[in-house]
């Protein structure tokens, strides 16, 4: 074989900074992959118990209306992640951290209502122990809400991180992990949405 | 070139700090190796312990919660404390030498991967010391293991097994990450070693299994804990989405037992065949569909629950489909030996009996997809048998056979072939006593997870037989300790290749430098450093290069690496930390109506150790 075959079967060489981030990258699709199945087992799960509710309430309680508002607030979150991408490819970290807190502050927003949103079930009777419905509700939406809290939390630490200019490709934490993880975060709340709110009415 | 060698930094490496702050694969590996096998130890003396309950009709050595609690831990230990980091041992030592790289792709995240192995594998048995050992067999079926309410040791199981999950599920991302982006100039994926695919194959079936048992152990531990009724029968839950979500884990978790002692067995048959592996694309490609025919076969261990025929037929025939490659890769295996020069040291004795017996197991595992066989030998000893067969006979076979073979590699010195040898044959003759006879059991009716059985059913006899051979197996590994410390001292010096291996490890000193190789080393072929050493005559028999050290990595190296220093990651405490914390928070969960304090310090250490983890540089002074 020739030294030219050679060189074309080349993969990246590690050890620049650009290759760090590949790796990092290939590394956090990998770990998304693993989150699907995460996902589409309390969803299975939930599918199964959807109309097992015993005596409690079921779907009934649900507010259309109001969870599809909480819903467009999470989706703008993933166009301002974009933007903040955006900026700090631009080496533009003023704006980057504008946008990188108005995504945290969105995540809070919905983590927000969600809390409102058990709040109110609760009251109507809707525990974690009412039926496996209850269950499967709490676990699936919840585990959904844990993850938007690590991701406020890591959008948080990386706008505090961006002010001492720390903040930057070699790092663990850096914008577009972040950002990754972020969209699949709302992406799995569009199917938690459909499946849960919208096939229920 | 030598100055490239001694740019490296060198820190001081010894002590009991430089171990635990360690991010050095290979130094990860043999904790993992040393891990494992004190676990082994343990799980061995438990499964002793069984077999002496078990030597004759109405045993007394153990009351009937006792061996409860020694079988689900003998079945635990050995599944996620013995075989998968054995596993994980082998394949952080070899994979990046094997690839021709420096590490893994994340070092740190390695250590972190270990240490919450460790910690929450003694956590499991520190369960021991609070009222008993989770005694509700390693399958933890719902609802039974949720109404096993008055003690916390179910909650010790699903708590454990929650992180050993999150420890193996970073390993795999790792493991993914180092394949796809870590490779040597010229390792293309297919030039890369039968083990590194078998790696890359059980890293994914783990991504992708071990969440649904995660999801599982969540709703188990809700229920316990939280008043949650996903398992409650009489609130409306369905018994059955427990089996379920445990064997979308459980079956692709026995191929990931499995696979890697194939890729083992793969690795060594060539060298001492001294042919190249017969059909390469042929072994990397079935190991391949049986990882995705894996994720398709589970309900064959749930024919008895009353799925309904068409399940039944469907899992029946998946699991006789799955059969197919697993005898494809036999069959590589009998050509790559056929018309060799064959060697039979350890390594290829162990290599051989792992064929034959992996034959065994697999032909009583296809008995098991016939579905009205499988009524008759559900949870009897024949399962017992076939599983035993395939993951002691098996799996503990093939990384045996890895441990002869790679022992030079790792510390330098030869192991004793004579006391090797007699290691071998004691234990295929203990573990054919043992394990044969349970088949005969298993069909006269004698059914699994019982603490004794009544006199004049006919078990007595070959209950008799099957502990004596569980000693003989007890007996060949005090050989093979006798070996393992009489290496250290008096074992012959290994030299870089002493078995003429083929993949890149054997370019390396023995041990390897922490940097690994002073040059990336370009490759050119599969079995490329063989090549480097043995070129062709006219009617195709391998003839000696001469001059042939550090042939691998010579002129012909990319000159870019070639001047600069070698930045290796430098030593973190971080990850030992941050899992030192998930544990603490694992504690806090158990004991609910204390533990609040613990779970509160667990977080913070956790999140302590994983914050300064990202924010650390990896390199010391290289903070740009």
């Amino acid at each position: 074989m020739t030294t030219d075959t050679v060189l074309d079967a080349l993969p990246p060489e590690h050890g620049e900074e650009h290759d760090v981030h590949h790796i990092r990258k290939t590394a956090m699709w990998v770990f998304l992959g693993s989150e699907c199945i995460f996902f589409g087992s309390m969803i299975s799960t939930f599918l199964l118990y959807r109309t097992t509710t015993g005596d409690g309430p079921g779907a009934e309680l649900f507010n259309v209306p109001f969870t599809s508002a909480s819903s467009f607030v999470l989706l703008m979150s993933s166009l301002t992640m974009v933007l903040a991408h955006h900026a700090f490819e631009r080496h533009d970290t003023r704006q980057g951290r504008v946008w990188l807190s108005a995504t945290a502050l969105l995540g809070a927003t919905f983590l927000a209502g969600q809390i409102f949103e058990f709040t109110e079930f609760v009251h109507s009777g809707l525990t974690l122990s009412t039926s496996p419905f209850g269950s499967s509700f709490y676990m699936l939406t919840g585990f959904h809400g844990a993850h938007v809290a690590i991701g406020v939390m890591m959008l948080t630490a990386m706008a505090i991180l961006s002010t001492s200019g720390r903040l930057h490709h070699g790092r663990g934490l850096n914008v577009e992990l972040v950002g990754l993880y972020w969209h699949f975060v709302d992406i799995v709340w569009i199917v938690i949405f459909t499946v849960v709110y919208l096939l229920q009415v | 070139m030598t100055a490239v060698a001694q740019s490296v930094d060198h820190d001081p490496k010894t002590g009991l700090w430089s171990w635990i702050t360690t991010v050095d694969h290979k130094r990860i590996g043999l904790l993992y190796a040393v891990t494992a096998f004190a676990f082994f130890l343990i799980a061995g003396i438990e499964a002793l312990l069984i077999r002496a309950q078990l030597a004759g009709p109405d045993g007394t050595v153990l009351s009937a919660e006792a061996y409860n609690q020694l079988f689900t831990m003998h079945g635990l230990t050995m599944v996620f404390l013995v075989v998968m980091p054995i596993a994980s041992a082998f394949i952080n030592y070899l994979l990046p030498l094997m690839l021709g790289a420096r590490d893994v792709a994340f070092p740190r995240l390695n250590a972190f991967s270990y240490w919450l192995f460790l910690f929450a594998g003694l956590m499991i048995y520190s369960s021991f010391l609070f009222g008993g050992a989770p005694d509700g067999a390693w399958v933890g079926y719902s609802p039974l293991a949720g109404q096993l309410t008055e003690t916390v040791r179910m909650d010790f199981w699903a708590v454990g097994l929650q992180l050993l999950g999150v420890a193996s599920i970073a390993s795999s991302v790792n493991f993914i990450a180092t394949v796809f982006t870590m490779r040597a100039p010229g390792m293309t994926m297919l030039r890369m070693p039968v083990f590194v695919w078998m790696a890359l194959v059980i890293a994914f079936l783990l991504l992708f299994s071990l969440p649904a048992v995660g999801i599982g152990l969540f709703q188990l531990f809700l229920d316990r804990n939280f008043g949650a009724v996903f398992y409650e029968a009489a609130a409306g839950a369905d018994p059955l989405l427990w089996q379920h979500l445990f064997w979308i884990f459980g079956h692709p978790e026995v191929y990931v037992l499995v696979l890697p002692a194939m890729g083992i067995v793969s690795e060594i048959l060539p060298v001492f065949s001294r042919k190249p592996l017969f059909g390469y694309e042929f072994v990397v490609f079935s190991g391949a569909a049986i990882g995705f025919i894996g994720f398709g076969v589970w309900s064959h261990h749930m024919f008895t629950s009353g799925m309904g025929p068409v399940a039944e037929a469907g899992f029946a025939v998946s699991t006789m489909i799955i059969a197919v490659p697993t005898g494809v890769k036999i069959f590589n295996w009998i050509g790559t030996t056929w018309g060799g020069r064959l060697r039979m040291a350890t390594p290829m004795l162990f290599s051989l009996g792992f064929i034959a017996q992996f034959v065994i197991g697999g032909l009583s595992g296809v008995t098991h997809a016939i579905v009205p066989t499988d009524y008759q030998q559900h949870d009897t000893y024949y399962v017992v048998a076939h599983f035993h067969y395939v993951l002691f006979g098996g799996a503990i076979f093939g990384y045996v056979a890895g441990v002869y073979y790679w022992f030079p590699k790792w510390t330098g010195r030869m192991l004793d072939e004579r006391l090797g040898k007699i290691h071998f044959w004691l234990m295929v003759l203990g573990f054919n006593l043992t394990f044969a006879p349970m088949h005969i059991l298993g069909l006269n009716g004698m059914p699994r997870r019982t603490y004794r059985y009544p006199e004049g059913l006919g078990y007595e006899f070959w209950n008799g037989m099957a502990t004596i051979g569980a000693f003989i197996i007890a007996l060949s590994f005090v050989f093979f300790i006798i070996n393992l410390v009489r290496a250290r001292r008096h074992g012959g010096v290994a030299g870089d290749d002493p078995w003429d291996g083929r993949t890149l490890e054997w370019a390396t000193p023995s041990p390897p430098p922490e940097h690994n190789f002073d040059e990336v080393p370009l490759v050119r072929s599969l079995d490329d450093f063989w090549h480097t050493k043995y070129a062709e005559d006219e009617e195709g028999r391998a003839v000696r290069v001469p001059a042939v050290t550090g042939a691998a990595t010579d002129a012909d190296t990319e000159a870019g690496d070639d001047h600069e220093a070698i930045h290796m990651p430098s030593p973190s405490y971080y990850p030992a930390l941050a899992s030192l914390g998930l544990v603490v928070f694992g504690y806090g969960m158990i004991y609910l109506n204390w533990g609040w304090i613990a779970v509160g310090v667990g977080a913070i250490v956790a999140l302590w150790g994983l914050f300064g983890w990202s924010l650390e540089p990896v390199t010391k002074g290289d903070d740009h």
